[in-house]
């Protein structure tokens, strides 16, 4: 039996749950840069990621003030190691194809979408008003993710094969974000966060509703990996993805830029 | 300054229409999409407006190189920001040229097949993160150079476009000058590498001129036309006069051991770049030419399925709105 876990060592963790989320969601969308297959969606996921790194800010920057003084949601999103990253290990695996990417940005979104909804009643102010602001943008990545997916699961023979084997793919990994620990169970005591396992009923219409119209079928197991929420085990993805992000402020330590 | 060495077409209309046409310019009328227009104007238009789009959308790969190593969470979305607007700016220059008869596809795949240009500067590469920094100062410095006096310029769709590209263009060369500064104010090592950016850029910056008035065939017309507004060498003097005094404040060197003050012209004096390197870089031989051609097409090819989907997607939909109703 673990010792009870610390309000504020438990908020912490919920906090860097949500900012790394979005920092390491937000750095693999970014990787779309100028790749894109038609230009509108150049934009639109410059725009989602954009996003995700604005979200970041403010999630890592609350995390840094209650991490105590000397720490920067800059510190913390380039100078941790992987061990204590805390998203989940649904945004760390690579993009592959569009349709992939597309498909995990549904798959969070929806959840994202959810999430937000309950943090805007949280009992901390700062969190609510951190979601309210962020559930706009996201209701926005919802609507496009969702679009798309329908688009390209009811498009031609192919985009259907493709998006089928995206969501094969990805299906293990959307059960983590229902996983409750300790630190959840802290975060509903306190009223600042809902249980996460609560969140599955909801999630599970949206998305069935979306991947029916998009003509999809969602696997039967409920398998799903797990690991990055609590940092347990990350992918072998993240340590590349970090080698990138952090190369600067890890080779020029002290610099300001 | 996207566009470069924008070749006049010849025109063989009727002589009174012409002359009717060009007093409308003289007297700073507004050419719309449905007035006439001489054949050579909307051919030439089609081919500057393009490739200053092509510009725009090659352009966000020596960006997008960094997008991923940013060093902080601000540059990141400033960058990603930056980035976001240029693609946008492609955008709506596609949509400027098509106004002129010519669809966004057509004008893409003459990008990927080589047939149309895009600004020789994107040919070079972001070797290191200051290069982020100079490409704001330096190289949408220059593009705003020419860009500003097109907001005058006679084709009403691409002047509208050019007044908004402008307001993005001036914000994004103050972002790349504040990120430059705090390197050149920053460690020794911070300093090297925004002193490398420029010593690397600065000529390039230079070519996205064109070649020197002497050497540039086809402004006379375009000039006439109101769709060149100055020179080459105009502009550029502009944009050394304008530079040179941001670099030493810097404390950073221009690679340019002739550069001087002429009290006499009122200008700088200045070495001009190695105009056989340019068209080297014009003729596929930059840097990075191969490359960034060869992104473009990768993700054009890679992309057909998506928009093959959607298409069919679309046609299905519509198909069943049409049995509903």
């Amino acid at each position: 039996m673990n010792a009870p876990l610390a309000k504020e060592e438990a908020f912490l963790q919920f906090l860097l749950r949500m900012g790394d989320n979005t920092l390491i969601l937000g750095h693999r969308v970014s990787e779309w840069c100028g790749h894109a297959p038609v230009l509108e969606e150049d934009i639109a996921l410059a725009n989602t990621a954009l996003d995700m790194i604005g979200q970041t800010q403010m999630w890592l920057g609350l995390a840094a003030e209650v991490h105590g003084p000397g720490k920067s949601a800059d510190d913390l999103a380039f100078l941790r190691d992987a061990w204590d990253f805390r998203n989940v290990l649904l945004v760390e695996v690579p993009n592959g194809d569009f349709g992939r990417t597309l498909m995990r940005q549904f798959l969070f979104d929806a959840w994202h979408s959810i999430q937000l909804g309950r943090l805007m009643k949280s009992s901390d102010e700062r969190v609510a008003a951190i979601a309210e602001k962020a559930s706009k943008e996201v209701a926005y990545h919802l609507e496009r993710s969702a679009d798309t997916v329908v688009g390209l699961g009811d498009g031609t023979e192919e985009s259907h094969r493709r998006m089928q084997e995206a969501l094969d793919y990805l299906w293990p990994y959307a059960g983590e974000m229902f996983q409750s620990d300790d630190v959840d169970a802290e975060m509903v005591k306190a009223g600042i966060a809902p249980d996460p396992a609560s969140l599955r009923e909801e999630y599970d219409v949206l998305v069935s509703r979306i991947l029916n119209e998009a003509t999809l079928t969602i696997p039967e197991s409920r398998f799903a990996h797990k690991g990055g929420r609590t940092g347990a085990m990350h992918t072998e993805h993240l340590g590349h993805l970090l080698t990138q992000m952090q190369w600067l402020q890890r080779a020029y330590p002290g610099a300001k830029w | 300054m996207y566009a470069q060495m924008v070749k006049s077409e010849a025109t063989q209309d009727d002589p009174e229409q012409l002359a009717a046409f060009q007093a409308r310019i003289d007297a700073g009328e507004k050419i719309e999409p449905k007035d006439w227009m001489p054949e050579g104007y909307r051919k030439t238009l089609i081919r500057q407006i393009g490739q200053h789009a092509h510009s725009e959308i090659v352009g966000q790969l020596p960006e997008g190189n960094w997008i991923t190593r940013a060093p902080t969470l601000e540059r990141k979305a400033i960058l990603l920001a930056k980035v976001q607007d240029e693609a946008g700016h492609g955008l709506y220059l596609y949509c400027a040229a098509e106004t002129l008869g010519v669809s966004r596809d057509e004008m893409t795949e003459m990008l990927l097949d080589g047939r149309m240009k895009y600004s020789s500067i994107f040919n070079y590469p972001t070797l290191n993160w200051a290069d982020i920094g100079a490409v704001g100062w330096l190289v949408d410095g220059a593009a705003i150079m020419n860009q500003v006096p097109l907001q005058r310029t006679s084709f009403g769709p691409y002047s509208r476009a050019m007044i908004r590209v402008c307001k993005e263009e001036s914000f994004h060369q103050r972002q790349g000058y504040d990120a430059i500064r705090k390197m050149a104010e920053g460690t020794p090592e911070q300093k090297k590498m925004a002193q490398d950016a420029l010593n690397r850029l600065w000529y390039p910056s230079l070519m996205m001129f064109g070649p020197s008035d002497k050497d540039s065939v086809h402004s006379a017309q375009s000039m006439a036309w109101k769709i060149k507004m100055n020179t080459n060498d105009e502009l550029r003097q502009k944009f050394v006069d304008q530079t040179v005094p941001q670099a030493e404040y810097l404390g950073l060197t221009v690679p340019d051991p002739d550069l001087k003050w002429n009290e006499e012209r009122g200008h700088y004096d200045y070495t001009d770049p190695d105009w056989s390197e340019f068209f080297e870089v014009i003729k596929g031989n930059g840097p990075c030419n191969t490359d960034r051609l060869a992104a473009r097409n990768k993700a054009w090819d890679d992309g057909a399925w998506v928009r093959d989907g959607l298409l069919a997607h679309a046609k299905k939909k519509a198909g069943r709105q049409h049995a509903a109703e």
